[in-house]
């Protein structure tokens, strides 16, 4: 492991029940990168990224073994506080979901939750978060406005101004355009991209077109395992693996 | 492609539809014969109020029987009350009797021929000016009450007797007094039970919780008022130090057991249907749990919770049952709270059945009947409003 590397997860299994849906993860995330998870529906790829901020702690059939470490520190451990690591590493989750409070009150909940009460400064952090998430000049006048009268696209780059509100490192996305139009799915990722300066993207995509444009690493899921990995110019050109090679051009999944 | 006609189906339809109308007329029609035995109301003049049951009794020897007989068996509660076990039966019979021995001093003092003449002469005079009579008997008619409206709205409910007295401000303040109580125990309670429920308990206890809780909504509130009279009437008479057993307090107590699982019931179903997405979106933010149950979760569910809470109101002002056997069922208009209340429904419980029919007693319990009924209506308006305008516009679409 070397300095460039955010997330390392090292012989990861998750079972539901009797079902074993993760295979022997090994998987390298970079830091300050897009790493795309791409496979078909049920291959495990929204698992294992809700396996990286521990949101399966939610599912009480979920059983993690192996590790998962974050900037060296392996978050499985007994120690580790979920709600700690999930400052750490936020995420944005396929359908939009602001919660149905005000736009402003929507960027600054995390703050607030964070404890802080300045009323300036979360000003300050909710204009920053929504200048970053490109919808703070379609909001800017009425920051009153419930979030959820907001179109799917705003609503969803609100989601991102949420979760980049609390200043985490690592961003996960979880299909984040899957339920949007053209045009709004070019803006997030065009968002995507310029996110990529400040933050450690794992964006999980059913659209092929979508990983080949934001993503530099992309990982290939297929019935819970890992079967290929590889920068994206690679994989999309010249996969190692015919699984792959067979996904991606379209002869299944 | 010819329009067939399906008998069967036809009439399934117009026999659903029929039951349907049939069961909204009925409803319709309970409430029209409430508000038309409350109408004579507004015909009746103040001093048939005060003083209907003079010329009644003095009409027919048959009626003035049953006078006797029914303010006896108002005299009644006292007796009623000492054999509940009463433990303090010397504070119960002062607080109960001196009401009763106050209106007899009264009507036998009125019982004069003199007075009653008086009386007739005046009841004509009230009659033709409308409400208006004039000076020289104007202390006459304050003493008895002035105009209808002031009648009832004065401190005394006293419907028996030589000389019965219909203010229902006490009734009102009672049925308040308990409808309060109740609330201010059973919206947290079942608020926070049904938050507890949703959203923090481990599957085994909200499969446990929920069908015990909503078990309790069908208790029949008799059994939950038997409960009050004889445990917790004596319980909470030592826990508070009261002087009397049965009062506004332990009332509101029983009734509350009465109103928790509606407001549960409600709020869980309103708690529940929070979406997922909403609390997964506030973990995935490093909020802690319990305070994304506070902040998101409880906030998205209030439209229902409010409603529920509304509902657990309406169900705490018409209860009867409870309130007949856990409040002492004194007319005092007091602002204490551990005093003996008599409610607006417990009044109708208890002296509908011996009243009259077309007496002033009779008609001023239907009066109370419609004013139950335009609270429930009020409420349910309000809850409806509250929550289509102001509570819709500030969530936006969320429902």
């Amino acid at each position: 492991m070397n300095e460039s590397t955010k997330i390392l997860t090292r012989d990861l299994n998750l079972h539901y029940g009797e079902k074993h849906a993760l295979r022997h993860i090994d998987l390298e995330i970079q830091r300050n990168h897009v790493t795309a998870l791409i496979g078909p529906s049920g291959c495990g790829k929204s698992t294992f990224l809700r396996c990286l901020n521990r949101m399966n702690d939610l599912i009480e059939s979920a059983k993690v073994t192996g590790t998962v470490e974050v900037d060296g520190t392996n978050i499985y451990a007994k120690d580790i506080d979920p709600v700690l690591l999930r400052r750490k590493v936020g995420m944005i989750f396929q359908k939009s979901n602001p919660f149905p409070k005000s736009i402003f009150e929507n960027v600054a909940y995390g703050p607030r939750v964070h404890g802080i009460k300045d009323k300036k400064r979360l000003e300050e952090i909710v204009e920053k978060s929504l200048r970053g998430a490109a919808l703070w000049e379609e909001v800017k006048d009425d920051l009153a406005k419930s979030g959820l009268a907001l179109s799917g696209g705003q609503q969803q780059r609100l989601c991102i101004a949420r979760a980049i509100a609390v200043d985490p490192e690592v961003l996960l996305m979880d299909e984040p355009a899957s339920a949007l139009d053209p045009i709004a799915t070019a803006k997030i990722e065009e968002l995507i991209w310029q996110l990529k300066e400040s933050f450690t993207i794992v964006i999980v995509t059913h659209s092929m077109h979508q990983a080949s444009r934001v993503s530099d690493t992309t990982a290939f899921f297929y019935m819970g395992e890992m079967v290929e990995v590889g920068p994206t110019q690679k994989i999309f050109t010249s996969p190692a693996q015919k699984r792959t090679e067979d996904y991606i051009t379209g002869r299944f999944g | 492609m010819k329009k067939r006609i399906r008998l069967g189906e036809f009439l399934i339809e117009k026999g659903i539809a029929t039951v349907a109308f049939g069961s909204l007329g009925a409803i319709v029609l309970i409430f029209l014969f409430v508000f038309r035995e409350a109408v004579p109301i507004f015909t009746m003049d103040a001093r048939a109020l005060s003083g209907g049951h003079e010329s009644i009794s003095s009409s027919g020897t048959t009626d003035s029987a049953k006078a006797t007989g029914e303010s006896e068996s108002y005299g009644d509660p006292v007796g009623e009350s000492e054999s509940y076990g009463d433990p303090e039966p010397v504070g119960a019979a002062e607080s109960y009797g001196e009401p009763e021995i106050v209106g007899a001093a009264e009507s036998y003092g009125d019982s004069t021929a003199a007075d009653s003449s008086a009386k007739d002469t005046s009841i004509a005079t009230s009659g033709g000016m409308l409400g208006k009579p004039p000076p020289p008997s104007e202390s006459t008619v304050s003493e008895e009450g002035g105009s209808i409206l002031s009648q009832i709205l004065s401190g005394n409910w006293q419907p028996v007797g030589d000389h019965p007295k219909f203010g229902i401000l006490p009734l009102l303040a009672g049925s308040l007094k308990v409808a309060l109580i109740a609330i201010l125990i059973a919206a947290p309670v079942g608020i926070f039970a049904a938050l507890f429920t949703s959203t923090f308990a481990p599957r085994w206890a909200k499969e446990a919780m929920k069908p015990i809780i909503e078990i309790m909504a069908g208790f029949p509130s008799v059994v939950i008022g038997f409960f009050a009279l004889t445990i917790l009437a004596s319980l909470v008479q030592t826990v508070f130090g009261l002087d009397y057993r049965l009062n506004a307090l332990v009332g509101g107590i029983a009734m509350s057991m009465a109103v928790i699982p509606l407001i549960y019931t409600i709020s869980e179903d309103a708690l529940s249907a929070v979406p997922k997405h909403f609390t997964e979106g506030s973990l995935a933010l490093g909020a802690p749990l319990w305070e994304t149950n506070l902040r998101v979760v409880l906030p998205a569910a209030i439209p229902g919770i409010f409603a529920g809470v509304l509902l657990g109101l309406g169900r705490a002002i018409g209860e009867t049952m409870i309130v007949l056997m856990a409040t002492g069922n004194a007319a005092l208009l007091s602002p204490s709270f551990v005093e003996p209340v008599r409610t607006v429904s417990a009044s109708i419980g208890a002296e509908m059945a011996e009243v009259v029919f077309g007496d002033p007693h009779y008609v001023m319990l239907f009066v109370l009947g419609s004013i139950l009924f335009c609270i429930s209506f009020a409420l349910n308006a309000v809850a409806e409003i509250f929550i289509r305008q102001r509570l819709m516009a500030k969530f936006g679409g969320a429902s």
